[in-house]
């Protein structure tokens, strides 16, 4: 073998060497990170906290709304009355997701016409689905503004109906969220939590 | 071959210092626990017997019923029927029966968190006082402990090892300036009533509750060592390709 | 043979280019890596600067993912901790490596120093390389002292107040001092809160800012070598040092083998022996600090123990302040007190030599007796050991002047 022949040998030695050296550092390092990016992840506290709560609604008139917090996040629930009930079926035009065709906004079971597993009950998050502001509750009927009662939200002026629902025009894309939520026993509710329930 | 001999006077200091921190520890003369932090078994039937017997007063106020759970193989049912007698919901933490105020007003001095106390005094500590209460009349709580002399601690489980006298030899020193110092030596304790456990019945009944306090002192211990290994094969592999690039990249320098 | 090429020398076009025109990024990788000649018989002790970047590298990133979760408040530090131990995922590894990385910093910097004492590091021209080394051992004290109140233990707690009111001997000054350095009667949640804020970022700033003066220092003047060569003074046609090779690729595929076998060792006690039979965690530190009891048997971390033992071993509170003082200034002076015309211990004679192994031994004596209650033969010993301690640098002007050096080659020392 000349020395050229010995320099291109090592060479390659070299390089297949500075490969798989750096490809083996860059796993090691990629392993590393899996621990302190989990860190960052609701801890087993966040979670303890974040447990399902408990609503009770045995008491509540219809027209009624209570607010309670799960993991932090406001919730409305409403019990509607039969004329609210009545006016979600009316100026369907004005709604940019009447049929609740955006999935992830609520679970299958509040997928109808009302939004609500038992249709006098309204469970929704009461963030706004456009930058998270609490949307304020204004139930009186104008009926030559074409407003039905619904929710308001006072930062950027998007409105939704009774059954949360967005109008079109208004900076809000979709829907208000409904939670997942079952019904333990006709007066409660357990909010984040809906396994075995539908 | 320099590098050889610096690394062997390492091992050496590390040798020096480890022998010297055995010295030191072996001061208190305790008896071995022999807990067998791998036994799930006796994990759980310390589990048990430290819920049934210490909860009442012991918190263990950073442990949540579900890390025990899943490290000890109990579904969420067995875990409310078994061990959950004073919490709702798996993912609370063992809190004490007795508020903390009472029970300082009861027995001078709140009865400590048990979460850590396996850390702090070692599993054989506490394998030892639980087996060290003996009859002592001038007690307020008719006991003292040959571990924790003055413990406010009552013999809560007097019902399973019965009660036992404890025999201490008397060893008078003169000093130097002829005045004379008394010592008491602990030499053997002697069973007075008997409990429902036999001697080593109750022997394996502390050593299960110890192996669960040392446990959930560190609930993690089992999973680092595991990992600790993989990380460790991990590394020889990484040193191997690396030695190889040095050695590649050093052939040339004369 | 021609020398290998580096790759980031090389001169580039392009994006290259383009940033080389706005910062000097080609000329510094060249100036402090492809074109840094360091010796090629740079042997084991010459590792412990690169490592000594690892941890602080590891300090660093876990320090900041543990201020995530930490709560520097007396009423709920302890918990916090044991919240980043249990409900935190991975919180117990992120807490072990740093709480190993405090010791291992010490551990890595100790032979570092070391390393210089062998090899005459701190002599001319590199005098001040070795006080910025010293200004950076002491704010690493002062950053591992800190951390230590941190977790809230007994061990923390009762340490703190014993370290604390030794600057209460200062005679005048001493009490408002101290009520300086706490805010407040006693330590409390007021230290606490100061400490962490000296602990994540006073002293972390400092101490990355003397390491970069440190450095920048080092490659002024080039580094030393086992035989104490100068290098620079035997250089190729090209301008390049005979016996020098460069930082980068030759010393950085050296030192990643260290550093890989550097963390084997860390490795090994953060996965089974985080708490190092008590030296690295202390037992008593598992329970929160009570105001009204001392442990048993308290003792600083091990890294402080070595000067403890020296002030425990004086009867007197104003004079084991200034003699602890003086124990932990006194190698600032070694540029000075040493006057052999060597630098290596390969040249030096015997004298030196048994002087620099008395020391070892007397600095590891003093560090074990620090643990060890103050037994009447313990603190017999210590105050032995500190007059050796002592003898160690206070002599060394005369030792090192009658001592017998051997010639010093020209070329350093290298066996392929």
């Amino acid at each position: 073998m000349s020395e050229e022949d010995v320099d291109r040998i090592d060479r390659n030695r070299r390089h297949f060497l500075t490969v798989a050296t750096a490809v083996t550092g860059a796993v090691g390092a990629g392993m590393v990170a899996v621990p302190f990016l989990s860190s960052l992840k609701p801890s087993a506290r966040a979670q303890a906290l974040g447990a399902p709560v408990e609503v009770p609604i045995g008491s509540m008139q219809p027209g009624e709304m209570v607010r309670v917090l799960w993991r932090g996040k406001l919730v409305f629930v409403l019990r509607r009355t039969e004329e609210m009930l009545a006016s979600l079926g009316k100026d369907l035009d004005q709604l940019r997701d009447p049929n609740s065709d955006v999935i992830e906004q609520q679970p299958d079971y509040s997928r109808n016409e009302y939004r609500s597993v038992k249709r006098e009950y309204l469970v929704v998050e009461g963030s706004c689905t456009h930058l998270g502001c609490a949307p304020l509750e204004d139930f009186a009927v104008r009926p030559n503004e074409r407003w039905g009662g619904g929710f308001f939200c006072p930062c950027h002026g998007s409105k939704f109906d009774l059954a949360g629902r967005v109008f079109k025009g208004v900076p809000a894309p979709t829907n208000l969220r409904v939670p997942p939520h079952r019904f333990v026993r006709d007066d409660l509710i357990l909010l984040g939590q809906d396994t075995g329930a539908a | 071959m320099d590098k050889l001999r610096a690394l062997g006077r390492l091992v050496v200091l590390a040798a020096i210092l480890a022998a010297a921190q055995a010295h030191a520890s072996a001061g208190a003369a305790l008896e071995k626990a022999h807990i067998d932090p791998g036994n799930i078994a006796s994990l759980q039937r310390g589990a048990s017997n430290f819920m049934n017997y210490c909860s009442g007063c012991h918190s263990a106020r950073y442990v949540r019923f579900n890390t025990i759970g899943k490290y000890l193989g109990l579904s969420e049912e067995e875990l409310v029927d078994n061990l959950m007698f004073n919490a709702e919901k798996t993912f609370e933490t063992i809190q004490a029966s007795m508020p903390e105020n009472d029970a300082a007003r009861w027995y001078g001095k709140a009865p400590p968190d048990m979460s850590l106390m396996a850390r702090a005094k070692g599993a054989d500590y506490i394998y030892n006082f639980l087996k060290g209460f003996y009859l002592d009349p001038d007690s307020p709580t008719g006991v003292d402990n040959t571990v924790l002399a003055g413990t406010s601690m009552p013999h809560v489980l007097w019902e399973l090892q019965g009660y036992q006298k404890a025999h201490f030899s008397e060893h008078v020193e003169t000093n130097t300036d002829g005045s004379t110092t008394t010592t008491h030596e602990f030499d053997e304790f002697e069973l007075v009533s008997s409990g429902k456990l036999d001697a080593k019945e109750y022997e394996s009944f502390v050593r299960d509750t110890v192996n669960f306090l040392a446990y959930i002192a560190e609930p993690i211990r089992a999973e680092r060592r595991k990992l600790g290994t993989w990380v460790l094969i991990y590394l020889v592999v990484f040193l191997i390709i690396a030695r190889m690039l040095k050695k590649q990249i050093w052939k040339d320098v004369k | 043979m021609a020398r290998i090429e580096a790759e980031v020398g090389k001169p580039q076009g392009g994006f290259m280019k383009w940033i080389d025109d706005r910062f000097p990024f080609t000329s510094t990788m060249k100036y402090h890596a492809t074109e840094y000649y360091a010796s090629k018989n740079f042997n084991f002790w010459y590792v412990f600067g690169v490592l000594a970047m690892v941890v602080l590298v590891i300090q660093l990133v876990t320090g900041v993912f543990l201020t995530m979760n930490y709560k520097p408040a007396a009423a709920e530090a302890f918990a916090s901790v044991e919240y980043i131990m249990r409900d935190v995922e991975w919180g117990w590894l992120i807490r072990y490596m740093h709480s190993t990385g405090a010791s291992f910093f010490f551990i890595v910097v100790y032979l570092h120093m070391f390393r210089a004492m062998l090899y005459g590091s701190y002599k001319k021209p590199r005098e001040l390389i070795w006080i910025i080394g010293m200004l950076i051992f002491f704010v690493l004290m002062a950053e591992g002292f800190a951390g230590y109140l941190l977790p809230w233990g007994q061990m923390s707690y009762w340490g703190a107040q014993v370290i604390i009111s030794l600057f209460g001997a200062i005679p005048g000054i001493g009490e408002g001092l101290v009520e300086i350095i706490r805010g407040d009667y006693s330590i409390s949640d007021i230290t606490l809160n100061r400490f962490f804020a000296l602990h994540v970022i006073v002293l972390p700033l400092s101490l990355i800012g003397l390491i970069f003066v440190h450095i920048v220092a080092l490659h002024e003047v080039g580094s030393n070598n086992p035989d104490g060569v100068e290098i620079k003074q035997n250089k190729g046609a090209d301008g390049v040092p005979l016996d020098g090779v460069a930082f980068h690729p030759y010393h950085t595929s050296k030192d990643l083998v260290a550093i890989i076998v550097f963390l084997m060792l860390f490795s090994a006690v953060v996965f089974f022996a985080p708490d190092m039979g008590g030296y690295f965690l202390e037992h008593a530190n598992f329970e929160p600090a009570n105001l009204t009891a001392t442990p048993e048997h308290i003792a600083p971390v091990w890294y402080f123990t070595p000067f403890y033992a020296i002030l425990r071993a004086v009867p007197d509170k104003l004079w084991g302040f200034i003699l602890f003082g003086t124990a932990v200034l006194l190698p600032v002076f070694l540029p000075w007190l040493d006057r052999a015309r060597v630098k290596s211990i390969r040249y030096r004679g015997w004298i030196y030599k048994s002087a620099l192994s008395i020391f070892v031994v007397t600095f590891l004596s003093l560090g074990w007796l620090g643990t060890q209650p103050a037994e009447p033969i313990y603190v017999l010993a210590a105050r032995i050991f500190s007059v050796l301690y002592f003898a160690f640098f206070l002599l060394m002007p005369y030792y090192t002047t009658v001592d017998k050096t051997k010639p010093v080659p020209e070329r350093v020392v290298y066996h392929g």
